[in-house]
């Protein structure tokens, strides 16, 4: 066998590899989502943990959330006064920044956010169980540790993202209003009736719909994650960066799709 | 000479026929038989990553056997489902190397944790149980600090007492005295015979370490090269012309 021949065998091996472990992976985490379908509406229903996780996931976000949310809002703003000044069009301020607000950016803000903060923790939490045995001694106490571990972290995120969103849409458009008060001296209810003129249930609706679906990526994609760690305390890292890197490129994936099916109702 | 006096070799507790298992090309078990009788003390010795761990993990139901059946109390593990499988593990206190305890929760919870989920029983018969449970493993003291704050042999102690905590008819022990000091391996090595003279179990003890095996052995199996070179009692093992039984008892007390 020539050098040539040996290098393209090899190449082939390698491909064949690479595609086996993909198709794998996909294998593994459709058998995940439905394990989780299977369990989430089969009792025991695991309460007193999903409230606890519920906690974890919203109330402990929401110091960075705000903050988030109102700079978002306050420099999104600042930033759109220039483009509307030169069409003497800042009185549609409110209402622009109301429709980005809500339309798009509290959703992706949120789940960016969580992704990083909740997805990672997910990850990290998980493996770290998984290579301490932890999770082994729950299943050997007679304890079903998928539902107890992930069903319940999963309904968390899912049940919580959407909270966060209303609540970062609420301190992005108090952060807005700051901007506009500071500036053109609108009353905090002109500056209400402008900004919701626009807003539709539709896009309050699309946009409650998108977060639970983000809840809901963040959640398996951080499980996954660490539920299947391996590789000791690097695996632990990897778990909780994989986390991360995977929910936000899935967030954004959703939000392509998700927003041409909501424009596609719009039209309609 | 077995330690423990009551065992009962009508009755089988554990039966592992014919196992075998590889993690990829890797073949770790291959060919395993083994029984346990009740009230008896089995020592499973071998180098690290030999597969001893392993082999109770396939006992517990945490990993599939490739090959060849294990029977748990009369039931063979394979062929349960997932309620059933639960069932039978409720009769198993694992204890883990690592110990394994729950980092958020304290000494209670973690004891706690496998009666609250799997009875009905009272909050006075639950705070009996985990106060007999620590007693029994010497550190009712500790019963209110986290994890973080007991040393490794205070873990494996509360590791066990969190499986005798459902009563278990069996024990599986993973290297009880792994990392430990020397008298506190001698602690963990009363406290296995201890519990098999109160509680009645049966146990498998993974180790690597003779002094635990001789302590603690009423049979002891050498696992090397996958499968079971020798069985018998501690002299029995050792008195051999096998080189690699030999090497492995020099190198233990050397090291």
């Amino acid at each position: 066998m020539d050098y040539f021949t040996a290098e393209l065998l090899n190449m082939k091996y390698v491909v064949s590899k690479n595609v086996d472990a993909f198709f794998t992976i996909i294998y593994d985490v459709a058998v995940f989502i439905l394990r989780f379908f299977k369990e989430a509406f089969k009792p025991p229903f695991e309460f007193g943990e999903i409230i606890r996780q519920c906690y974890q996931v919203g109330y402990r976000s929401l110091a960075l959330i705000s903050m988030t949310g109102f700079i978002t809002g306050f420099v999104f703003t600042k930033q759109s006064r220039p483009s509307l000044a030169e069409f003497g069009a800042t009185s549609w301020l409110p209402s622009l920044v109301a429709i980005a607000i809500i339309r798009a950016l509290a959703p992706l803000v949120t789940a960016l956010i969580c992704a990083g903060k909740v997805g990672s923790g997910i990850g990290a939490e998980l493996g770290s169980m998984k290579v301490t045995e932890q999770i082994d001694a729950i299943e050997v106490s007679g304890v079903n540790s998928f539902n107890y571990l992930v069903v319940s972290r999963v309904w968390a995120t899912t049940l919580m993202i959407p909270l966060l969103m209303c609540y970062t849409a609420f301190m992005a458009m108090m952060g807005a209003f700051l901007d506009i008060t500071l500036n053109e001296q609108t009353s905090f209810s002109i500056f209400l009736t402008n900004a919701f003129s626009k807003i539709t249930f539709l896009d309050f609706t699309s946009s409650v719909i998108r977060s639970i679906v983000f809840g809901f990526t963040i959640g398996i994609v951080g499980s996954y994650q660490g539920y299947n760690t391996s590789q000791g305390t690097q695996g632990v890292g990897k778990a909780a960066n994989m986390s991360v890197v995977i929910s936000m490129f899935l967030i954004f994936i959703e939000e392509i799709l998700i927003v041409q099916i909501v424009n596609y109702i719009r039209v309609a | 000479m077995p330690i423990h006096t009551h065992i009962d070799m009508s009755k089988e507790m554990i039966r592992v026929t014919d196992l075998h298992k590889a993690f990829g090309d890797n073949e770790v078990l291959r060919g395993i038989d083994l029984i346990v009788h009740k009230g008896e003390n089995v020592v499973v010795l071998g180098r690290s990553g030999t597969g001893k761990s392993v082999l109770i993990k396939v006992i517990a139901g945490l990993l599939k056997p490739d090959r060849g059946t294990v029977f748990v109390l009369d039931e063979e593990v394979e062929r349960l489902n997932h309620t059933q499988l639960r069932a039978l593990r409720l009769k198993i206190g694992f204890s883990f190397q690592s110990s394994a305890l729950y980092d958020s929760m304290t000494v209670r919870e973690n004891l706690e944790f496998p009666l609250v989920r799997n009875s009905n029983v009272r909050r006075k018969e639950i705070n009996m149980r985990v106060e007999e449970a620590l007693e029994a493993v010497g550190l009712s003291k500790a019963i209110s600090q986290m994890p973080s704050e007991l040393s490794g042999g205070q873990r494996k102690r509360i590791g066990i007492a969190r499986t005798l905590i459902m009563r278990p008819l069996l024990m599986l022990y993973d290297e009880p005295t792994a990392g430990l000091d020397p008298i506190t391996c001698i602690e963990i090595n009363d406290l296995i015979n201890e519990v098999q003279e109160r509680y009645h179990t049966s146990s498998i003890i993974i180790t690597h370490d003779l002094t635990c095996a001789k302590a603690t052995a009423d049979r002891v199996a050498m696992l090397l090269d996958g499968q079971f070179a020798k069985e018998g009692s501690f002299e029995e093992v050792f008195d051999t012309d096998d080189e690699r039984i030999i090497s492995f008892y020099h190198y233990n007390f050397i090291t």
